[in-house]
C-alpha cells in the first residue's frame, strides 16, 4: 500500500511540475525559433536576440521599470519599517487599530481598484496643485510605493513579533537611549527582514502591470506595459526573447539567495557545533 | 537567637540603618489581574536577597518595577534615596540579567559587554580594561571575540553576568539566573555566583523558584504567594521557624497536623492532634481552645523498633509503608492506625552489617522527636 501510494505522490508530483513548468520550457524554446510566426517551427536560431538587442523601446522600458523598482524598493522598506515599527513597538496608541486595517488594506484591495483611485487622486492633485504636472515615472513610483509599503509593513511586523521586546529591555537597561537602543538592536536585527522587503518590493514592482497602466501617461511604458501591449497584436518571437532573458535574471537571483540562506545555515551550524566542543 | 550578630551582617535588624532599596505599597495590576498587590519590602547595601516563589506569583513582575519596566500601580519605590517613579530604565542604578540572558547576537563577547559602558561614553580605553577585567572574574577572557552563538550554556550565562556588572550598578537584579543550567553546573555556579557578589560587593536581588537555590545563596528570602509577601527572613528563620502552612510546606518538606491548643505556658505549649499529642517547648502567643497546625520536618523525627519505654506526648506508632533508599539518606513512609502518612528521613550513617536493612516493609516502628522540634503555625 504505501509503495503504491508514493507512486501516486509521485505522478502527482510530476503533473504539478509539469503545470508549472511546461510553459515556461515552451517558452524558452520557442524564442529560439527563426520563424516569425511563433508557433512555426523554422530551426534553431538566436535571430530574436539580436532584434531584441537593437530595439531601443524595448531598453527604455527595462531602464524604466528598473529605476523605478530600485526607487520604490528603498522608499517602500523605509516607510514599510517604520509602520512596522509603530504597529509593534509604540504601544496601544489612539487608532492603532484602524492604522492597522489601513494598513493591510492594499494587501485585499483589487488592483483594478488601487489602480483607479490613484489615478483619480493624480489628476485631482494636478487640478489642484499642479503637480505631477505628467503621468509616468513619479506617478507609477508613487503607485508603487503606496501597495509595496503593505507588504514590507507585515514582513516587519511578523518579524518584530517573532522577536520579542528583550533584547531592546536588556540595551534600554544598560544605559542606551530609545533612539540609540533602535540604530543599535532593532534596526541591526530587522535588517533580513528589511533586505527580504526590500527584494519583495522590487519584484512586485517589477511585475506590476495593473497599476502601472492605470496611473502612467504617453511615453512612459513599463516592461509589463510593453509586453503586454505588443502581445495583444499577437504572439512574437522577439517578446519569447525578451521573456527568456527576465526568467533567467529571476533564476539567477533565486540561485544567489539560495546560496546565502545556505550559507547561513552552514554558519549556524558550525557555532552551535564549537559551542558544543567547548562543553566536552 | 544565640550569638550576637554583628550589624553590618545583618543591617534589617539595625532599627537606623537607611536601606538602599526601599518598596512601599507597591501593587502592579493588568487589567482586573492582580500580579503583585501591595508589597512593602526593605533591602540593604550588600544583600544577596531572593525572591522565591512559585509560578505566575509575581516575581519576575516585581523585578521588572525595579529595572523600569513596568510601572507600579500604585507605591513607590526608592533606590538609594531617590524615588524612581519617573526615572527611565537607562537612567536608574540598576542592572538587569535576563532569564534568557538577553545577549545581543549580532555582537561579539566584548562588544556585548562594553556596551553599557559605550552608552556611558566612558573613555575607550577605560571601557577596554575593565571589560578586561570583568571578564577575568567570569573566566572567559579567552572568548572575546566569540559570538553568543558560539557559547555553551554555561558560558552565556556568565557573559550575561559579566555585562550587567561591568557598569558597577547600585542593584543588580537576576531573574532566575541559574534556571536555564544543568543541575550539575548549576550547583557548582551558586557558589560561584555568591563569591562573585562578596568580590564585587553590589547588593544582588535574585528571582528563583528554586528553593535550595535560594536557601544557599541568599542573605534573606521573601516567599511570595499570589502577589504578597508570605514571609521575610534568613533561610534558617525560614526553614526553622516558618510562619504559615505554606511556607513550611513550600520550603523543604513537613508534615503537617492540624490540632487545637490544650495547654498555653510561658515556655511551652500542648497541641492535641491527629498524631497524639504534641509538646513544644517554646511559648508562643495563641489563645487555648485555638485552631492551630503543628510541623514536624521529616528529619526531626527519630525512627526506631524498639517500643518507648513510657507513654507521653511526641510519639507515634506505625507500619513502613514505603521506602525511598537515596544513599546517603532513606525516606520512610510510616502509615499511622489513623491511615495518616508520615515522612521520616534518616541519615543512613551506620553501614549494615547485612544487605537487608535494619527496617522494612511493613514492620512496625516508633516515632519520637524533641520538644523543640515541632513548629506551630497560626495559619
Ligand atoms: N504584561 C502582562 N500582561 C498581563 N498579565 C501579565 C503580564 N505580565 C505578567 N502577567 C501575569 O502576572 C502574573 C505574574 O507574572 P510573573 O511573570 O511576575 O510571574 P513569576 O512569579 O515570575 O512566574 P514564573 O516563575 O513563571 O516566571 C502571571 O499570572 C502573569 O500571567
Ligand atoms: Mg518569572
Amino acid at each position: 500500500m504505501y509503495g503504491k501510494r508514493s507512486r501516486f505522490l509521485t505522478i502527482m508530483l510530476v503533473v504539478g511540475m509539469a503545470f508549472f513548468y511546461v510553459p515556461m520550457i515552451l517558452l524558452v524554446i520557442y524564442s529560439f525559433n527563426y520563424s516569425r510566426i511563433v508557433p512555426v517551427w523554422g530551426g534553431w536560431s538566436t535571430r530574436w536576440y539580436g532584434v531584441l538587442f537593437e530595439s531601443e523601446e524595448v531598453w527604455s522600458a527595462v531602464g524604466l521599470s528598473l529605476e523605478i523598482a530600485v526607487l520604490n524598493a528603498t522608499f517602500a522598506t523605509l516607510l514599510g519599517t517604520l509602520a512596522g515599527l509603530a504597529m509593534v513597538r509604540f504601544g496601544r496608541f489612539k487608532g492603532r487599530t484602524l492604522f492597522g486595517g489601513m494598513l493591510v488594506a492594499p494587501l485585499v484591495m483589487p488592483e483594478v481598484i488601487t489602480g483607479l483611485s490613484l489615478l483619480v487622486m493624480f489628476i485631482t492633485l494636478k487640478q489642484l496643485v499642479g503637480w505631477p504636472a505628467e503621468r509616468g515615472f513619479t506617478t507609477i513610483t508613487i503607485a508603487h510605493i503606496t501597495f509595496s509599503l503593505a507588504y514590507v509593513a507585515v514582513i516587519i511586523q511578523a518579524r518584530l513579533t517573532g522577536m520579542g521586546q528583550t533584547l531592546e529591555e536588556a540595551a534600554l537597561d544598560l544605559g542606551a537611549k530609545p533612539f540609540r537602543v533602535l540604530t543599535a538592536i532593532t534596526i541591526p536585527r530587522l535588517a533580513p527582514g528589511m533586505v527580504a522587503g526590500w527584494l519583495l518590493a522590487f519584484t512586485l514592482s517589477l511585475d506590476d502591470l495593473v497599476i502601472a497602466s492605470f496611473v502612467t501617461g504617453p511615453g512612459a511604458n513599463t516592461l509589463p506595459i510593453l509586453i503586454f501591449s505588443r502581445i495583444r497584436l499577437g504572439l512574437r518571437p522577439d517578446i519569447n526573447a525578451l521573456a527568456t532573458i527576465i526568467i533567467l535574471f529571476v533564476a539567477v537571483c533565486v540561485a544567489i539567495a539560495a546560496l546565502i540562506m545556505f550559507q547561513q545555515q552552514r554558519r549556524a551550524m558550525r557555532d552551535e557545533q564549537i559551542a558544543n566542543r567547548e562543553v566536552a | 537567637m544565640a550569638g550576637e550578630p554583628t550589624a553590618s551582617d545583618t543591617p534589617w535588624l539595625d532599627k537606623d540603618a537607611e536601606p538602599l532599596i526601599r518598596i512601599k505599597g507597591i501593587t502592579k495590576k493588568f487589567g482586573e489581574f492582580i500580579a503583585v498587590n501591595n508589597v512593602d519590602l526593605d533591602i540593604y547595601q550588600g544583600e544577596l536577597f531572593c525572591l522565591l516563589g512559585g509560578s505566575g506569583c509575581g516575581k519576575t513582575t516585581l523585578l521588572r518595577m525595579l529595572a523600569g519596566f513596568e510601572t507600579p500601580s500604585s507605591g513607590t519605590i526608592v533606590i538609594d534615596g531617590a524615588d524612581m517613579s519617573q526615572v527611565p530604565p537607562y537612567e536608574r542604578p540598576t542592572n538587569m540579567m535576563f532569564q534568557s540572558y538577553a545577549l545581543f547576537p549580532h555582537m561579539s563577547v566584548e562588544k556585548n559587554v562594553a556596551f553599557g559602558l559605550k552608552q556611558d561614553k566612558v573613555p575607550n580605553d577605560e571601557i577596554a580594561d575593565r571589560v578586561d577585567d570583568i571578564l577575568k572574574l567570569v573566566e572567559l577572557q579567552d572568548f572575546k571575540a566569540r559570538k553568543p552563538q558560539q557559547l555553551s550554556g554555561g558560558q552565556r550565562q556568565r557573559v550575561a553576568l559579566a555585562r550587567a556588572l561591568v557598569k558597577k550598578p547600585k542593584v543588580l537584579l537576576l531573574d532566575e539566573p541559574l534556571a536555564a543550567l544543568d543541575k550539575k553546573l548549576r550547583e557548582h555556579t551558586q557558589f560561584e555566583l555568591a563569591n562573585i557578589q562578596e568580590q564585587v560587593g553590589i547588593t544582588f536581588v535574585v528571582v528563583t523558584h528554586d528553593q535550595e537555590e535560594a536557601m544557599t545563596l541568599s542573605s534573606r528570602i521573601a516567599v511570595m504567594d499570589k502577589g504578597e509577601f508570605v514571609q521575610i527572613g534568613t533561610p534558617t528563620e525560614i526553614y526553622e521557624f516558618p510562619e504559615t502552612r505554606f511556607v513550611a510546606d513550600f520550603i523543604g518538606s513537613a508534615n503537617i497536623f492540624e490540632g487545637e491548643i490544650v495547654e498555653d505556658g510561658a515556655d511551652h505549649v500542648r497541641v492535641s492532634t491527629s498524631l497524639g499529642e504534641i509538646y513544644i517547648d517554646h511559648g508562643q502567643s495563641t489563645k487555648m481552645g485555638s485552631r492551630v497546625w503543628a510541623a514536624i520536618r521529616p528529619e526531626k523525627i527519630h525512627l526506631s523498633k524498639k517500643a518507648p519505654t513510657k507513654s507521653g506526648p511526641n510519639q507515634a506508632a506505625g507500619k513502613v509503608d514505603d521506602i525511598g533508599y537515596l544513599g546517603n539518606s532513606s525516606i520512610y513512609k510510616i502509615r499511622l492506625d489513623t491511615g495518616q502518612i508520615v515522612d521520616v528521613t534518616s541519615p543512613n550513617q551506620i553501614r549494615p552489617k547485612s544487605r537487608t536493612h535494619g527496617i522494612t516493609w511493613e514492620d512496625t516502628v516508633y516515632l519520637n522527636w524533641e520538644p523543640s522540634s515541632a513548629m506551630l503555625l497560626n495559619k
